[in-house]
């Protein structure tokens, strides 16, 4: 791989990265909120994946340019930046299930940490 | 009218999920949604009846003509899928009343109701919809309500399992995102149909591969094939009785659904089989789901997550038929399809007749209650019976023809493994059955029969069972024709 394909393929590894950041911090990490974070982040990896796909190089944002419909304008893909707005609330929404479930794992276990919620698991049925 | 049939199947339980928010009265509601999902399974039969006889229907939304538009596009295979998830959304609303007032508190009864809508639509919408980001978005929008309708469970660990279902799934589909995004890439469209056209003269891109292997994962994930099943047990387990029942006859069947759909009509089969591979990948995983998850279900005590871990196990039968990549072993897959909904959905609703008037499903609770709950339990065994595979129930039919697609690959160890694992299946229900007949009640004395609201629509399932058991000509007729839509590809 020339040193040209890593340079001119930037967004690729900045997409790269923050996914297994995401992904690492979503499998590794035992705390509920971190958990949510880490999905965050995988998510919004995702959205550079499509929003960067978008661009066409040397071409303007797609905005019409005065006077309408003369001489050759050349503009970026907007359906990507659509759908990705269209995914990003999905994101919210997920964010904020995921939080609104971790306020009521709070208060009937009283903590947000994996391993205790498992030893209390244990223990229940254990004594079940 | 019928000319919009495709967008009023998503468009009604859509709309009638925010008014229950707004209905305070939990049997207004209810009321409400049993109308929207009997709606829904209106206008799947009548797709279904139109699409047999006139063939494809495409629907261009807000007349937008596709590929540029979103286009819903009914042929025989989403038609089936479209009945079997408004049919079991229509049996098992009128059973959510009595078992929900039980399980679930008064005020959140509406709320419970408008996301049972939502879960309901958003399946819906996944079968119905021919441009790939619609997937994506209806995907979402039946797994966000469907975390939430698992959290309404009594348990606390409800919340936990509703928790851990939320972050594999949406790992699952982010990673459908990812493939669709990089598709888009490829071949600037999104529509299934332009897909399918343009996606053969890219095969050879690493791209197109790398997408093939995102939309693998994540479809596994959300159809739950072993080894990325485990968020399906507890979510099964805790949640409220209709909210299983519903969900094990539907939300695993859809993703199946979805993976038929992207792997044999917009890859085409001659892609995912000869150049992926994907039948030498499911075929191991799909035995190892079938043999591990039917042992694993023998030694639960808790009879909801025993029948859990079998849905895990009979979505291997599905895969199964996949994996033998003919027209016999997809026959087989849809066919399972629907009668696995038909079984499983009896018998989790078995289990919340169990649960109304005991509030329990362990098995040592169950102990006699043959005798005290004649029906409930004669539907389970029933149920049973078609799980296993006996002559006269739906089961037998799925198991004929995923013996049958065996012997055709000449695959004759997969043959014998097929009914081996039945035997399994006889084992972990006949621990419920000796329970209940063969061991004496300790319990209450006042027990009594579930009330007919329960014992009303688990019946009208558990004579689906038999029905389509006795006779199985239409469904296997319908079945084939799918398969053999769904190995041809898409017709220009």
């Amino acid at each position: 791989m020339s040193f040209d394909l890593l340079v001119s393929h930037y967004n690729y590894w900045i997409v790269i990265f923050l996914m297994m950041v995401g992904f690492y911090i979503l499998i590794s990490r035992g705390n509920l909120i971190k958990k949510i974070v880490g999905l965050n982040v995988f998510q919004t990896s995702v959205f550079m994946l499509y929003i960067s796909m978008g661009k066409v190089s040397g071409a303007t944002p797609p905005i019409l340019v005065y006077p309408y419909g003369e001489g050759d304008v050349l503009y970026s893909n907007p359906l990507p930046h659509v759908l990705i707005l269209t995914a990003i609330v999905v994101g919210i929404a997920t964010t904020s299930v995921g939080l609104a479930l971790a306020v009521r794992i709070k208060e009937a276990y009283g903590t947000i940490e994996e391993d205790e919620i498992n030893a209390i698991e244990a223990r229940t049925e254990a004594a079940e | 009218m019928s000319a919009h049939l495709p967008i009023l199947q998503v468009v009604v339980p859509l709309l009638a999920a925010p008014f229950c928010l707004f209905l305070k009265r939990g049997r207004v509601a209810w009321g409400l949604a049993v109308l929207a999902s009997w709606a829904a399974l209106a206008i799947a039969l009548a797709l279904l009846d139109q699409v047999m006889r006139e063939g494809v229907l495409s629907y261009a939304i807000g007349d937008w003509a596709p590929p540029i538009g979103i286009e819903y596009r009914v042929d025989v295979v989403n038609a089936w899928v479209l009945v079997i998830v408004s049919g079991i959304g229509a049996i098992v609303s009128p059973y959510a009343m009595a078992s929900i007032e039980r399980e679930v508190e008064a005020g959140r009864i509406p709320l419970f109701y408008a996301a049972y809508l939502l879960c309901l639509s958003g399946l819906l919408g996944i079968t119905i919809t021919g441009d790939m980001f619609n997937v994506f978005v209806f995907l979402e929008i039946s797994s966000l309500s469907a975390y939430a309708l698992i959290a309404l469970g009594q348990a606390r660990r409800a919340l936990t399992s509703a928790f851990r279902y939320l972050i594999m799934g949406s790992v699952g589909a982010t990673f459908i995102v990812i493939g669709i995004g990089l598709l888009y890439v490829m071949t600037g469209t999104l529509n299934m149909a332009d897909l399918a056209q343009l996606l053969p003269e890219v095969w050879d891109s690493r791209t197109v591969k790398v997408a093939y292997g995102f939309l693998t994962v994540g479809f596994c994930l959300k159809l739950a094939l072993f080894p990325l099943h485990l968020w399906l047990p507890n979510a099964y387990t805790y949640a409220p009785s209709a909210v299983t029942a519903f969900m094990a006859s539907t939300a695993t069947k859809v993703a199946v659904y979805m993976l038929l759909r992207f792997f044999l009509t917009i890859f085409g089969a001659p892609f995912s089989f000869d150049v992926m591979a994907l039948d030498r990948v499911l075929l191991p995983l799909a035995l190892v789901a079938i043999a591990s998850m039917s042992l694993v279900a023998i030694f639960q005590v808790n009879v909801k997550r025993l029948l859990a871990y079998s849905s895990v196990a009979q979505i291997g039968y599905m895969i199964l038929g996949l994996s033998f990549a003919t027209v016999t072993g997809l026959t087989a897959t849809l066919l399972h399809l629907f009668n696995h909904a038909l079984m499983k959905g009896a018998l989790f609703m078995a289990m919340g007749c169990v649960m109304y008037r005991i509030g329990s499903v362990h098995i040592n609770a169950m102990a006699g209650l043959g005798r005290r709950m004649p029906w409930t339990m004669a539907a389970f065994v029933v149920g049973g019976l078609s799980l296993v595979g006996v002559p006269l129930t739906v089961g037998f039919v799925s198991k004929w023809y995923l013996i049958l697609g065996a012997l055709e690959r000449g695959w004759w160890p997969v043959a014998i493994l097929v009914l081996l694992t039945s035997l399994l299946a006889l084992v972990y229900i006949w621990r419920v059955v000796e329970a209940a007949y063969f061991r004496d009640f300790p319990g209450d004395e006042q027990t009594r029969e579930a009330p007919w609201t329960l014992l009303g629509p688990t019946w009208a399932l558990v004579a689906l069972n038999l029905y389509f058991g006795i006779d199985a000509g239409r469904t296997v007729q319908i079945a084939r024709q799918a398969a053999e839509t769904l190995m041809a590809g898409i017709s220009p």
